[in-house]
């Protein structure tokens, strides 16, 4: 296979949200079954058909890089994780639908992820809070993914859902909810995995395809 | 009962600031599922100050001596109570009901890991003269003894962890001198890493697709039989994909210890910017005496169990006795230098715990 052009996204949250396990479950299609601290980044790929179905089907890698950690480390830690947010084209915030705090931290890990990459279309902050607008104006295409959604009970469930379609609102992206560990939940035609392609494709299109359509 | 309402008062302030420092120090960036953990902690937090503050009470003489004595008791009392029969009881239960299997008869193993506790917790007593005749077997002196045991063993460790520690914490003299250029190539390294790994795994993405495409299902061999069935029908490729997946797995390793070492490097220099400021510089003074006192200590402690004496005065008391003769200041040396001598403890193990937990998890 001729070698195929790359995106690159981000994939953050807090610690044990399920990074890893989903990582695992967007590339190899199986569940994680031991899954581990993670110590630093791991990396794993996908290939992604773009406009699946269409004439203009390209096919393209994407690489899921999972940054370990939590977001009050020590500033070193910050610094040397501020490492892999280079050139990044796009990120998927992961939260736990059972921990308020992780959905709350996922300002602070995109603001993090963001400040770093001051590129001429990148966001520029000044004190570090939370602005909406910020996000309307970002060029980089977010997704939220929440965890862990059979621990939640069904009298629950409504109450979850909606304050993460908040949460989703506030990123100006598109929400998916799900249990790492049962693969029905991205089982090809469902409106999960419609929406995880339409992500990829946004991914891809703002990487290297000008607005006007053509190729950069 | 103007005693009563003010220790209680005291009591109920003590409370409050486990409870702050549980939620602001301990929890900021968690969610506390179980209130009853917060819930213990504060209150044994709280009944733990207030035996400090009655001892203290005690030695400056203030409340009368009956009411003293009644509140005494009743910390005892609860506070034996809350560590030999509840914190253990929820340890067990907590860690049991995070264990899958175990999950349907949460109580009953709680109970049974409670009894286990209890068990080698009185075992505990065997070796030392804690049965006399005066007080029986199921007596409060013989939980506080034990108790005694376990505590003086902890802080004795902490006390020589922090001896240990300290000096290399605080003193500059242990900095390595890094620099910017250090920390780029490292971290050059690193990204060269990652990107190794990402083409290795590219590799086996594009070699699952094209056996996928082609019908042909790769399953790893699992169970007994599939690692038979492997040896004699092993496809060619595959082997292949082992032999990268090894690589993946040893660079994945070599990534992470790139990532703590620029991680170290990063704090490395952090410290040294931080030792080049006023405060920096304080602590740094601060330091060089504290680690004196520490290797001191080290020393008199290896000369009293080699020649198996016990230490008569210890370095703060000669010290102020030193400083007294000199200075001719009016000193009531034995009042001070024992609570000096408890302070300087008190901050070696307050700041040893830290640390030692710290090294413990790395």
């Amino acid at each position: 296979m001729a070698a195929l052009d790359r995106v690159k996204v981000l994939v953050l949250g807090d610690s044990g949200v399920g990074k890893s396990s989903l990582v695992h479950l967007l590339c190899q299609n199986q569940v994680l079954g031991n899954p581990s601290w993670t110590v630093g980044c791991s990396v794993d790929v996908r290939i992604h058909d773009y406009k699946e179905g269409t004439p203009e089907e390209k096919t393209y890698y994407i690489e899921l890089w999972d940054v370990g950690g939590s977001v009050g480390s020590a500033t070193s830690v910050k610094s040397t994780r501020a490492v892999f947010y280079n050139s990044l084209n796009g990120i998927i915030l992961v939260h736990d639908l059972t921990n308020k705090k992780s959905s709350q931290n996922l300002y602070r890990w995109s603001l993090e992820a963001l400040n770093r990459d001051v590129a001429p279309m990148g966001v520029l902050v000044t004190n570090g809070d939370y602005d909406r607008e910020q996000f309307a104006d970002n060029q980089i295409p977010l997704l939220v993914i929440g965890t862990k959604l059979d621990q939640i009970p069904e009298t629950k469930r409504n109450e979850v859902l909606t304050r993460t379609a908040f949460l989703a609102e506030d990123f100006n992206a598109e929400e998916i909810n799900l249990d790492c560990t049962n693969p029905r939940y991205l089982a090809a035609g469902s409106s999960n995995a419609v929406k995880l392609s339409r992500f990829f494709d946004k991914v891809i299109e703002k990487r290297y395809f000008l607005r006007d359509g053509n190729q950069v | 009962t103007q005693m009563l309402s003010a220790s209680s008062l005291l009591q109920v302030l003590f409370f409050g600031f486990g409870w702050l420092f549980f939620m602001r120090k301990l929890f900021k960036d968690y969610e506390v599922r179980q209130y009853v953990v917060q819930v213990i902690f504060s209150v044994t937090f709280a009944f733990s100050c207030t035996m400090f503050e009655l001892i203290i009470f005690e030695i400056l003489g203030v409340l009368n001596s009956s009411s003293r004595y009644f509140h005494w008791k009743l910390n005892l009392c609860v506070i034996l109570l809350i560590l030999v029969f509840m914190v253990p009881f929820y340890i067990g239960y907590f860690v049991v009901s995070n264990i899958r299997l175990l999950h349907r008869q949460k109580l009953l193993f709680a109970c049974v890991l409670w009894l286990t506790f209890m068990y080698f917790f009185w075992k505990l007593g065997d070796p030392f003269p804690i049965l006399s005749p005066k007080h029986g077997i199921l007596s409060i002196e013989q939980l506080i003894s034990r108790v005694g045991v376990i505590g003086v063993t902890l802080m004795a460790l902490l006390s020589g962890f922090g001896a240990v520690n300290c000096p290399y914490t605080y003193m500059s003299y242990f900095l390595r001198n890094v620099t910017d250029a250090d920390i780029l190539a490292l971290e050059r390294r690193l990204l060269q890493t990652m990107d190794m790994i990402v083409s290795k795994k590219k590799r086996i993405a594009v070699a699952h697709r094209t056996m996928f495409q082609r019908g042909e299902v790769h399953n790893k061999p699992t169970g007994f039989w599939g690692m038979i069935k492997s040896v004699t029908t092993s496809v060619a490729g595959s082997e292949n994909l082992s032999l990268i997946q090894q690589e993946v797995d040893a660079l994945e390793e070599l990534s992470r210890q790139l990532f703590l070492e620029t991680a170290d490097l990063h704090a490395t220099k952090e410290r040294i910017e931080y030792s080049k400021t006023f405060q920096g510089k304080y602590f740094n003074f601060l330091g060089y005496f504290f680690s004196i006192y520490c290797v001191w200590k080290i020393f008199m402690a290896t000369i009293n169990i080699v020649f198996d004496r016990v230490g008569k005065t210890d370095p703060v008391t000669r010290g102020i006795e030193i400083t007294v003769n000199y200075l001719g200041i009016q000193f009531d040396v034995k009042f001070w230098s024992q609570h000096i001598s408890f302070i300087l403890v008190g901050i070696i193990i307050v700041t040893s715990i830290r640390g030692l937990l710290i090294t413990l998890t790395k």
